[in-house]
């Protein structure tokens, strides 16, 4: 388990961390949102021992990071941010070092960097200079590097940036398939991200978090969240917005869209739902009492986008 | 142990995979050699001496041994690589130490490639071997010395042309000190002991002994402690630094 306790780091003035805490168990794929500037990197810093806090604890597996810093780098693999390695090696000197630090000798060494190159698709450049490599590859090398020792914990400081969308997908499948049996926190600024693979995403704004939940208790603080949006087809508008108002526990309709497509009148409206209630049943046996024509009918799962950028801008989502 | 040797290791191969290693070797055997045969007149002098190849060591290390270890820490900041080197499982020491002695048995090896100096006044002459001996021991001591001083500044700045500026500054300062025009200089408005404890700190008066076929325990000692000090300075500033 990582856990975190009341950790803040301040440079000069400025409260890049501000007195956060929360933990992280194994199974669990950590996402942390924010914008640049937010504190996620600082966070992860800290973590991974890398930078002392000002204030607060951190422990990983146990172990104290400013009391036993080697203990915990021993079980955390770590992927700093733009992934660095030295660049004037070539790939397979480059995780022989990572091994060989990582305490692995002889046969066991040779066969780990070897298996690891297997897993991260880098056997075709294992003899390249890290320099010479795309930005694909070199993140790569990264992941490599991180997983050599096959730790307990992984912290890796956005993983899929600057990759192409398969390479995105690629990794996504590779920690997904990790996170199965290991504990990992992840940063990004990529929302998609962490609706594909996180079990858990906390928001960071300012150096504190703002929202801690998963993406799916998230996307329900949206304002969008249980909304209907519909669209109906050679139907009056007025008579539609009247009629739809009246559906049980309808807070409110809005018209998005109104104009003829094709010969027709086409309709599309928004049905807000009063606070915690669902209008799906009622909002389509009162259609089908009408008799009126459907062309579309969906219950909105929200935004989280829409929550991110309320959260993180001081604003209020639901 | 395994960590410094992974780290040292790492750091010397380094060296030799860029083209650095290869310009600095020659860059070194062509100055030392051609200072000792056109400035020095080796030959001209008929003396069975390398004293005329040493004098000129202390003046191609400030520039050549800030050349070689501005990378040292410069680098690692810059690129990011120290975040992924202070996150592994070893301690700060170890990784300082592996760097600071891979970079100086680099040197070190340059060193030795002068040896056909020595083959050449054997074949002239009859040279005394023992001060040979004590000189080329002066001259390693003297570059540690001076890459312990850049590896402090390397680990000041990201930037390596700064790095090596305020190396070569610092180590000129700390040669200075012991020459005789400096020290004369000194002796004019400072009492004698004063200036002379002044040119006790600099770099050239330890290197002189061991040229005069002295290896005095106090030179040892002073170089040992110049390089243990800066390295301790230097482990204080990338404490501190290293996260920026």
């Amino acid at each position: 388990m990582i856990s975190v306790q009341s950790l803040s780091r301040h440079f000069g003035n400025i409260k890049a961390v501000d007195n956060i805490s929360f933990s992280v168990d194994k199974g669990e794929i950590l996402g942390f949102l924010g914008p640049n500037g937010a504190g996620k990197s600082t966070t992860m810093k800290m973590i991974t021992t890398f930078l002392p806090p000002t204030s607060g604890t951190v422990t990983v597996g146990g172990f104290d990071v400013i009391e036993q810093p080697l203990e915990a780098r021993a079980r955390i693999g770590y992927l700093p941010e733009s992934s660095p390695s030295y660049r004037d090696m070539n790939v397979f000197d480059f995780l022989m070092f990572a091994a060989e630090v990582r305490g692995f000798d002889g046969e066991e060494r040779l066969n780990r960097v070897k298996q690891i190159m297997e897993t991260c698709n880098l056997k075709e450049v294992a003899y390249q200079q890290i320099d010479t490599l795309s930005k694909g590859y070199r993140q790569r090398v990264g992941f490599a590097q991180a997983f050599i020792h096959d730790p307990e914990y992984l912290i890796l400081d956005e993983p899929t940036d600057g990759l192409d969308p398969n390479q995105k997908q690629e990794v996504r499948n590779l920690i997904r398939k990790m996170g199965q049996e290991k504990c990992i926190i992840l940063s990004t600024h990529i929302l998609e991200e962490v609706e594909a693979i996180c079990t858990r995403a906390i928001i960071i704004g300012e150096g504190k978090i703002v929202a801690d939940g998963s993406p799916e208790e998230l996307r329900s603080r949206s304002k969008q969240h249980g909304a209907i949006t519909l669209e109906l087809i050679g139907v009056d508008a007025k008579e539609a917005l009247n009629g739809l108002e009246k559906v049980q526990f309808v807070d409110r309709v809005v018209e998005v869209e109104n104009g003829p497509t094709a010969g027709q009148n086409r309709l599309r409206v928004r049905m807000f739902p009063m606070s915690g209630k669902s209008i799906a049943h009622e909002t389509a046996s009162f259609i089908h009492q009408r008799n009126w024509q459907v062309d579309g009918f969906t219950v909105e799962k929200g935004d989280l986008n829409e929550v991110f950028y309320a959260l993180t801008k001081g604003g209020a989502a639901r | 142990m395994r960590n410094f040797k992974a780290v040292f290791k790492r750091e010397l191969k380094s060296y030799f995979e860029s083209p650095v290693a290869y310009v600095f070797i020659v860059i070194f055997l062509l100055a030392t050699t051609g200072c000792t045969f056109f400035l020095s007149r080796f030959y001209e002098n008929r003396i069975a001496t390398l004293e005329p190849f040493f004098v000129w060591h202390p003046w191609l290390y400030l520039f050549l041994v800030p050349a070689v270890g501005m990378r040292l820490w410069s680098e690692e900041r810059k690129s990011g690589t120290i975040e992924l080197l202070f996150t592994l499982p070893i301690t700060l020491w170890q990784a300082l130490a592996g760097k600071f002695f891979a970079a100086w048995l680099f040197v070190g090896i340059a060193l030795f490639l002068t040896f056909p100096m020595v083959l050449t006044v054997a074949y002239l002459g009859s040279p005394d071997y023992g001060i040979i001996f004590s000189s080329y021991l002066g001259s390693f001591l003297l570059a540690g010395g001076f890459l312990s001083v850049t590896c402090l500044f390397s680990a000041m700045s990201k930037n390596q042309v700064i790095s090596f500026v305020l190396s070569v500054v610092a180590c000129f300062a700390a040669l200075m000190l012991g020459v005789g025009v400096f020290t004369d200089f000194l002796n004019r408005f400072l009492p004698v002991w004063l200036s002379e404890a002044i040119s006790a700190f600099s770099f050239f008066t330890h290197y002189q002994g061991f040229q005069r076929g002295l290896v005095d325990s106090r030179d040892l000692v002073y170089f040992v402690s110049i390089i243990g000090f800066m390295l301790a300075a230097n482990a204080l500033v990338l404490e501190r630094k290293k996260a920026e």
